[in-house]
């Protein structure tokens, strides 16, 4: 099992050095993209292991547990949240906060374009410009 | 007794914070399944309950970090940190699918830059709105319209006012509390159920934190493809907007 975490590990770092590299190119001092560089890789990784049949079930639990371990980190993160302070910080910053989600949320179909399901542009724009509004 | 109790919670709390979470998620699932009869997520309803946890946090000690500022707590901090939440979201790339990342990949940037521009001219016109006149605090509230690190990264970098800095923290804090609890519920009207939607969602919005959590309300299995554009965002803001994006603002202002 301890296999498993640990590709995960060394993806996890070695997507973070290249997040790190990319911002000190870019010139900004934060880690650009390193996570999805290590999600890119460990699909990458797992996906050649399975096919050269040189992984192992228990290792494959390894991964699969801090998979499911998701979403208890996300609930934690919920609870560290300065929710106070994204509900004191006046009305400017809760305004364009709310308008700033709505829109985007209007652009989601626009870009994500056609799908299989009959999509109601008129019907999310009403209720998108209600929420703004509010 | 009761210190000695407390002693022990404080001095395990990564352990106590398991507890914690798992206590959380039966009453999160007991409420969804009793009262809602599973209509709402379980994990909807647990993610909105660590933000009221996070906020009676806040209201107790007055600090910046939610529940984890409560001494027997701290360990909620740890486990919901930057470290672990990284984490976890590399490990729900197991399972994704790497075809569909790829197909979906050029939306995917596309929705990045699209997601970044839009964010700052809602902030910036806001800023406008709101009565600021000078190009460093329009471009420093845009930011924070993007993500709660961008404002602060931009807002330090041009020299903004720890006011304007604060508003932009807020004004982050606010788009990714209400994309984490929003998701689930306007997922359906934009169409929020398959990789490649999941993945332009990501990009437009930004907030690795709000996409992380909403999507996992929503559909885990959407999680990794979210996740995957959502995590470039707060870097790519960092770069544009203290550079190209103040650059035009000044130019407007």
């Amino acid at each position: 099992m301890i296999y498993g975490v640990a590709i995960l590990a060394g993806c996890f770092l070695v997507g973070t050095v290249f997040g790190e590299l990319i911002g000190s190119l870019m010139g900004v001092d934060s880690n650009v993209g390193g996570v999805g560089i290590a999600m890119l890789l460990l699909i990458v990784v797992v996906d050649k292991l399975v096919k050269a049949g040189k992984i192992t079930k228990p290792s494959l639990d390894g991964l699969s547990f801090w998979n499911q371990m998701y979403i208890p980190v996300v609930i934690a993160m919920a609870a560290s949240q300065n929710v106070l302070g994204a509900l004191t910080g006046g009305p400017l910053a809760i305004v364009a906060g709310i308008a700033v989600v709505a829109i985007s949320w209007a652009c989601v179909p626009l870009l994500s374009g056609k799908q299989k399901e009959e999509e109601e542009p008129s019907f999310t724009t009403t209720v998108i410009r209600g929420e703004a509004d509010a | 007794m009761l210190d000695m109790i407390k002693g022990v919670f404080v001095d395990n709390g990564f352990i106590t914070s398991f507890l914690v979470v798992g206590l959380t998620m039966w009453l999160a699932y007991f409420i969804s399944n009793k009262f809602t009869k599973g209509m709402i997520h379980g994990s909807a309803i647990a993610i909105l309950l660590g933000l009221v946890l996070a906020y009676l946090g806040g209201v107790v000690t007055g600090g910046t970090k939610g529940i984890s500022d409560v001494s027997f707590l701290a360990g909620m901090g740890f486990l919901g940190g930057s470290m672990l939440r990284d984490f976890a979201i590399v490990a729900t790339s197991f399972g994704a699918n790497f075809d569909e990342i790829k197909k979906a990949g050029f939306r995917g940037v596309i929705s990045l830059f699209l997601g970044v521009i839009l964010s700052f001219v809602i902030g910036a016109i806001f800023a406008v709105l709101f009565g600021y006149k000078d190009a460093v605090s329009i471009t420093t509230i845009g930011a924070g319209t993007a993500t709660y690190i961008v404002g602060p990264v931009t807002g330090a970098a041009l020299g903004a006012s720890s006011e304007v800095i604060a508003i932009s923290i807020a004004a982050g804090l606010v788009k990714s509390v209400l994309v984490m609890v929003g998701t689930p519920f306007i997922a359906k009207y934009i169409g929020l159920n398959n990789p490649k939607t999941a993945m332009v969602y990501g990009g437009l919005m930004g907030t690795t934190s709000g996409v992380a959590g909403g999507l996992a309300a929503t559909d885990p299995k959407l999680v990794p493809y979210g996740a995957v554009t959502a995590t470039f965002y707060t870097g790519l803001g960092c770069l544009l907007a203290p550079t190209l994006l103040y650059l035009i603002t000044n130019m407007i202002f």
